[in-house]
C-alpha cells in the first residue's frame, strides 16, 4: 500500500501552508492532492501557485494530483476548473460530475473523488471507462461494499483504490458558510474567520460532547477517522492507498506512524499510544465496519 | 411549447397523491416501500396494488405520476433498484427520477423510452454536471439541489436544454443533497444508501430535569425549556455549542417558501416547481397544493402584478417546519 497526503481542507496563510508544503516533500508520501477544493473565497494561493507547488513536489519525488472544487456555483468556478484541467501537468482529482465531464471531453486520466458518490459497480465502471485510474470510495462506504465493488466484473482490475484512512471526515457541504454564520457574518463578506481556524470550529453538544467540525462551507465530524490499527484489514481488503488528511500540527509524525505500520515495524496493538496524541479528537473507525462514523473500536 | 411553472407536488401516500391531484397538481411524485427512494419511512410509500390505484387515479385527471429512485443502488442489492426502474417502465408512470449514473445507464439501455429527471440527490450544481447527464443517459430535466442563487440558477438555465426543477416549498435541506452523510456519522445511515436523514428508530425523546431532550443515536440535538415546542432530531437543525455559544448552529428549524420569487422563476423560465412533504400527512399535501395551484395560476396570468396573497403566506406559514419559512440560497444573504 502507497501513503498519500489528501487536499488540504482548511484555510491557512500563505506562509503556513508553503511551509507545510516544504516540509511535505521529506515525508514519506507517496502521492499528494493539491489545491482548493472547499471553497471559492479563498484565494491565498491562487491555480499558478498550486501548479508551482506541483512541480515542485514532483521535483521531489512525489506524484502530485490536482483536485478540483467540490461545491460548483458559478460561472466563476467552472472557469477556474477549466483552468485547471486545462493545464495537463498532473493528474486531476475530479470532485464533482462537471469536472469528469470536462476531463473525459479531454481523454485525462483523472481520480475520481469521494464526493462522485460511487456506491456500485455500475457507477464505478462508468467512471473507469471514462477515464478514471484510481478513484475514492465515499468516505461512509464500510469495508464489505469496498469489498464486493473490486470483486464485481464491472469494475477493471488496473483501477486504484484509495482510502481516506486519517483524519477529520468530510460530511457535508452547503451553500452556507458555517463560520461566517459563527460570527453573525454574510459569506460575502466573510472576513476570511476561516484563517482563524487552522484544523476547523469544533461544535459541540449541549452536553459539552464534541460532534462536528465547522469548516467553512464544509461540514466535517469533530473525531478524527483512524484506520492505522487496521492496517491488515485494509491490505486484505485490496486498498491501494491511504489517504491521509492534512491538520495543522504533527502532520509529519502522523505519516511517520503510518510508514513505520506499513514497513512493519509497529504492531497494531501500539497504534493508540503512538497516534492518539498527535490528533485533534478523538479517534473512530466506525465507517469502515458499517457503523456509525462516529463509533470506535480499538482492536 | 417547454414545460413553465408546473407544479409538482409529493405523494406519500394514496390519500395524499388522491389530495393532490384534488388540489390542482400537475404531476405528484411518489416512490416504492423500501430503500430505493429517499423517504424511506415506515407507513410511507406505494406497493404494486397502490401504485397501479395511483396511476390511474392520476391519469384519468390528466395529472402526470414521477417515481423517486434515487437513492445510490449498492452492490449486494442493485438488482433492487433494476426492478423498480423495470416496474416504473410497464407500469405507464411518466418519468423516474434517478441520483445514480449507474442506474440511469441501466435505464436508458432497458426502456430507452422512459423519460429519466435528474434528480436534487444527484448534486448537480452547474450546466457542465447536468449537461453530462445529458449527453450519457438522455435526461429531460434536473431538479438543481437548494444551494445556488436565482441568477446562478438562470446561468444553468441558460447554458442546457435540460428542464430545470426548483424547490418552492417544504422540508429544507441546508447541506448539498447527495453530499450529505452528517445522519450516517451519527446513526449508521444516510440519504444516499439508506434512504432516510435522521431515522425515527434511532430518535429518543426524553422528559428530563433540564427539559424535553431529542437525541439521535444518543447524541443530544436539542433540549427544549417547557415553553418552547421540541422538535423533531433533524441533526442539522438542533442546537449547538460553539466556542461557548449555544445556537442553532447550521440551520434553524425552518421551511423553504420561494413563492415571492416565482414571477423571477417564470422569467428566467423554470420548468418546474417541486413541493416537499411526502413524509406529511394528505391535509398537508391538499392545502400547499392549493395555495400553490392559486399562485402560479396568478403568475402565469400577470407575472408584473404578481404579489403572495398574505392569507396564502399565512396558511403556508401553518404548516412550515418551526412556523418559520426562509427563502434558502435563492436569496444570497441566506447563505
Amino acid at each position: 500500500m502507497k501513503l498519500s497526503l489528501g487536499p488540504l481542507l482548511y484555510y491557512w496563510s500563505r506562509e503556513d501552508t508553503l511551509a507545510f508544503y516544504e516540509e511535505a516533500a521529506n515525508w514519506p508520501v507517496d502521492s499528494i492532492y493539491l489545491g482548493e477544493t472547499v471553497c471559492s473565497r479563498r484565494h491565498l494561493l491562487r491555480l499558478s501557485d498550486w501548479l508551482e507547488l506541483a512541480e515542485k513536489l514532483t521535483a521531489a519525488g512525489k506524484e502530485v494530483v490536482l483536485a478540483t472544487q467540490t461545491l460548483i456555483e458559478s460561472e466563476s468556478d467552472l472557469k477556474a476548473l477549466r483552468k485547471l484541467v486545462a493545464d495537463g501537468r498532473f493528474l486531476v482529482e475530479a470532485n464533482e460530475w462537471g469536472a469528469v465531464r470536462l476531463l473525459a471531453e479531454k481523454g485525462a486520466p483523472f481520480v475520481a473523488g469521494p464526493a462522485l458518490n460511487a456506491y456500485n459497480p455500475d457507477t464505478l465502471g462508468l467512471l473507469a471507462e471514462l477515464g478514471a485510474k484510481r478513484w475514492v470510495p465515499p468516505v461512509e462506504m464500510p469495508r464489505d461494499m469496498i469489498m464486493s465493488m473490486l470483486a464485481s466484473p464491472a469494475v477493471p482490475e488496473a483501477l486504484e483504490t484509495e482510502l481516506f484512512a486519517y483524519g477529520r471526515l468530510p460530511l457535508a457541504f452547503s451553500a452556507r458558510c458555517f463560520t461566517a454564520r459563527r460570527y453573525n457574518l454574510q459569506k460575502d463578506d466573510c472576513q476570511f474567520r476561516c484563517l482563524d481556524h487552522p484544523d476547523g470550529l469544533t461544535m459541540r453538544t449541549r452536553e459539552s460532547e464534541d460532534f462536528l467540525t465547522l469548516n467553512g462551507i464544509q461540514t466535517q465530524s469533530a473525531k478524527v477517522m483512524s484506520l492505522a490499527h487496521r492496517v491488515d484489514e485494509l491490505r486484505a481488503a485490496g486498498i491501494d492507498l491511504l489517504r491521509l488528511s492534512p491538520q495543522s500540527r504533527h502532520m509529519g509524525r502522523v505519516v511517520e506512524v503510518f510508514r513505520t505500520l506499513l514497513e512493519g515495524g509497529l504492531a497494531a496493538s501500539a497504534v493508540p499510544e503512538k497516534l492518539d496524541k498527535l490528533m485533534p479528537g478523538q479517534p473512530c473507525d466506525g465507517y469502515w465496519l458499517g457503523e456509525a462514523g462516529m463509533a470506535y473500536h480499538p482492536m | 411549447m417547454p414545460a413553465l411553472l408546473e407544479l409538482i407536488c409529493p405523494a406519500g401516500s394514496l390519500p395524499a397523491l388522491k389530495a393532490a391531484v384534488d388540489n390542482g397538481a400537475d404531476g405528484v411524485y411518489l416512490g416504492l416501500k423500501d430503500n430505493t427512494n429517499a423517504r424511506n419511512f415506515a407507513g410511507l410509500n406505494f406497493d404494486a396494488k397502490s401504485l397501479t390505484e395511483g396511476i390511474r387515479y392520476a391519469h384519468n385527471k390528466g395529472v402526470k405520476v414521477l417515481m423517486a429512485l434515487n437513492t445510490y443502488p449498492q452492490p449486494d442489492t442493485v438488482s433492487r433498484w433494476h426492478q423498480a426502474v423495470d416496474t416504473a417502465a410497464t407500469s405507464g408512470l411518466d418519468a423516474i427520477i434517478l441520483a445514480d449514473p449507474g442506474l440511469m445507464a441501466y435505464a436508458r439501455k432497458v426502456h430507452p423510452n422512459l423519460r429519466l429527471h435528474l434528480s436534487v440527490q444527484g448534486s448537480a450544481t452547474s450546466y457542465e454536471a447536468v449537461n453530462f447527464y445529458r449527453e450519457r443517459f438522455g435526461i429531460q430535466r434536473a431538479v438543481l439541489p437548494r444551494v445556488l442563487s436565482l441568477p446562478q440558477v438562470e446561468n444553468v438555465v441558460n447554458n442546457t436544454d435540460v428542464e430545470i426543477e426548483l424547490f418552492g416549498f417544504g422540508g429544507l435541506c441546508v447541506m448539498v443533497e447527495g453530499r450529505c452523510l452528517l445522519s450516517s456519522y451519527a446513526c449508521g445511515d444516510s440519504p444516499n444508501t439508506f434512504g432516510a436523514c435522521s431515522p425515527g428508530h434511532a430518535v429518543r425523546w426524553q422528559q428530563t430535569p433540564k427539559g424535553m431532550e431529542t437525541r439521535l443515536n444518543g447524541v443530544l440535538i436539542d433540549r427544549y425549556a417547557d415553553d418552547e415546542k421540541a422538535g423533531y432530531p433533524t441533526l442539522c437543525k438542533g442546537r449547538f455549542d460553539v466556542q461557548g455559544e449555544t445556537y442553532y448552529a447550521l440551520e434553524e428549524p425552518t421551511s423553504l417558501n420561494s413563492m415571492e420569487m416565482l414571477p423571477e422563476m417564470a422569467r428566467i423560465g423554470i420548468a418546474a416547481i417541486k413541493i416537499e412533504g411526502r413524509q406529511r400527512s394528505p391535509a398537508y399535501v391538499a392545502q400547499v397544493t392549493q395555495v400553490w395551484r392559486a399562485a402560479i395560476d396568478a403568475v402565469k396570468k400577470d407575472q408584473a402584478a404578481f404579489k403572495p396573497n398574505p392569507a396564502w403566506m399565512a396558511q403556508l406559514n401553518k404548516v412550515s417546519e418551526g412556523s418559520m419559512s426562509t427563502l434558502g440560497a435563492y436569496y444570497r444573504p441566506w447563505k
